[in-house]
């Protein structure tokens, strides 16, 4: 059954189309990848299905929900949650507090402090950032930053998690780590949507990859057939 | 952990001392009296609208220029409620009018302009202030035709507790909204609004309502004010220098303490007051150098001072970055 659906989903930037008629669709309990060369409108399709932007013409739908339209924090709360690309964190504020935001603000029903607070200390262990607690976010490295990320998106109780390339500027041993937590956190039942450039990780983690390329989709399959396609090839590789 | 990040230890001996400040205020008029009532007023006045100021852009990092607005707004308020000719309404009726008046107007400018980043939003609450003296200048001119108006006079003592009675509000406000929730969506707006919206903040409404709230109390400060004038116009009443000092006495004082805000306000009213009567020809030469020494040395403001002079007390074993 699919979470996510996409129709037809279009976004034009001047008379540029970022994103052209894509229609896409994400199953409950997949970890899906999105590949694509720079500039194929991977970023911009996450932008629209988090509700940054609004596709023109296009429909999104959430657990069935037409989504298309609302605000960021509004399909935050309905469980569909981001990191972004260039780390977005509360730099000043204690670790702790950039997860509890999550908790406190993101989740469906709201929550109340003391539980908010249990959920974010659970999340900085599952993460594992428990040390560092008090530490001002914007102090910590790169990958830890990105841990933050996750762990204030899955305070929101997301079942669906868009991640926009987790690995990115990581070296070998954090992208390692970073795979290992791509897949606990499917463990824990959370829908995952993944941009990624590391082919090495988006292959070992994922159940099906969709291809961008000039704003449209290309080929969606398993791994393996986008490893053999030769559309796939010829767009990364050249002809 | 909580979010409640000024919680158990330092409550105690601040709210202690708070209250023995405040006892001490209340009880000014019966000590002191006479100039020093009015001279701790003009203080009140300006800490109001400096903590209000920092409310709402210390967390947010709005820059906000239109305390001259919300103010002036407050004291016409004042001024066509509290007229010569007799008294419309009792005084704190008056005042709370004043500060509901003034959320409105944020209301509905912050609705339309709280999209506007950085300088922009600076630039276009400052323009609210010209905005709305010029159409009560063009208003006054062909329509009404009331040039100027009387307001009520008040004694100094009861402009100096009501003064310190929207005082103590504004600071309770800042203290409890500081430690709240709404306070920590407030300050992750200032640090990243796109990951706040992202994680569940309606950004738009933390931002709007925060900015009326700080608004209120610089209205009802306002009401207070005009009967202290005793005779406004619309010059008088949308004083551009208003929108600034707020700004500077902040940034003078130090926005990262909670008193901060408060002992700019103090310092730099009181040396407004003192260095314009006693040396009226160099007093804005004077202040400027006071400020920029301030900006340049202290970028903490004066309140940064504290943990540094206590770290050379100490030996530097407490030192705390």
């Amino acid at each position: 059954m699919p979470i996510l659906e996409g129709e037809k989903v279009t976004k034009y930037f001047g008379g540029l189309a970022a994103v052209s008629k894509v229609d896409f669709n994400v199953d409950q309990g997949e970890v899906v990848g999105l590949i694509g060369p720079n500039g194929a409108g991977k970023t911009t399709l996450f932008n629209l299905i988090s509700g940054a932007f609004v596709p023109k013409p296009g429909v999104i739908r959430f657990k069935g929900e037409n989504i298309t339209g609302s605000k960021p924090h509004q399909i935050c709360r309905l469980g569909l949650s981001r990191t972004f690309q260039e780390v977005k964190i509360f730099a000043n504020m204690p670790v702790m507090q950039n997860v509890l935001l999550g908790s406190l603000f993101g989740t469906p029903t709201g929550m109340a402090s003391a539980n908010a607070a249990k959920e974010a200390a659970e999340l900085l262990d599952f993460v594992g950032l428990s040390a560092v607690g008090k530490t001002p976010a914007g102090g910590l490295t790169l990958a830890n930053q990105k841990r933050v990320e996750v762990a204030r998106a899955l305070a929101t109780k997301a079942e669906l998690l868009l991640l926009d390339e987790l690995m990115a500027g990581l070296n070998p041993t954090e992208t390692a780590e970073a795979m290992e937590l791509v897949t606990r956190i499917r463990g824990r039942g959370v829908t995952i949507f993944m941009i990624e450039h590391v082919m090495k990780a988006i292959m070992g983690v994922c159940d099906r990859i969709m291809v961008l390329h000039h704003g449209e989709k290309i080929a969606d399959g398993t791994p393996k057939e986008i490893a053999t396609s030769k559309t796939v090839i010829e767009v990364y590789l050249g002809e | 952990m909580d979010i409640t990040r000024f919680k158990s230890k330092g409550f105690f001996i601040p709210g202690l001392i708070s209250l023995v400040l405040l006892i001490l205020l209340a009880t000014l008029p019966l000590s002191l009296g006479g100039y020093t009532v009015v001279l701790v007023t003009t203080i009140l006045m300006y800490a109001i609208l400096t903590v209000s100021w920092v409310l709402f852009s210390g967390p947010s990092g709005y820059m906000s220029l239109a305390s001259a607005a919300f103010f002036g707004v407050g004291i016409y308020i004042g001024a066509l409620l509290l007229p010569n000719t007799g008294q419309v309404l009792p005084l704190l009726v008056v005042v709370v009018l004043g500060g509901l008046a003034s959320s409105i107007v944020a209301l509905g400018v912050g609705a339309l302009t709280l999209r506007l980043r950085g300088i922009y939003f600076a630039i276009f609450t400052f323009g609210l202030v010209v905005l709305i003296l010029e159409v009560l200048n063009w208003w006054e001119h062909t329509v009404s035709h009331i040039r100027g108006r009387f307001v009520m006079v008040v004694d100094n003592e009861t402009i100096f507790y009501v003064m310190l009675a929207i005082f103590v509000a504004t600071m309770l406000t800042f203290f409890f909204l500081r430690r709240s929730k709404f306070g920590l969506a407030l300050q992750s707006i200032g640090q990243n609004e796109e990951a706040a919206a992202h994680s569940g903040v309606n950004v738009t409404m933390v931002k709007v309502l925060t900015f009326a709230l700080s608004a209120f109390f610089v209205g009802a400060a306002g009401v207070v004010w005009a009967t202290r004038l005793t005779y406004i116009d619309p010059y008088i009443a949308f004083n551009f220098f208003l929108s600034f000092l707020p700004v500077l006495m902040a940034i003078f004082g130090g926005i990262g303490q909670i008193y901060g805000p408060v002992v700019g306000a103090a310092i730099f009213a009181y040396l407004q007051e003192t260095l314009q009567t006693e040396f009226p020809e160099v007093y804005m030469l004077t202040f400027g150098i006071v400020l920029v020494v301030v900006i340049l040395y202290l970028p903490n403001g004066i309140v940064g001072l504290i943990p540094k002079l206590w770290r050379r007390i100490s030996g530097g074993q407490h030192a705390n970055t």
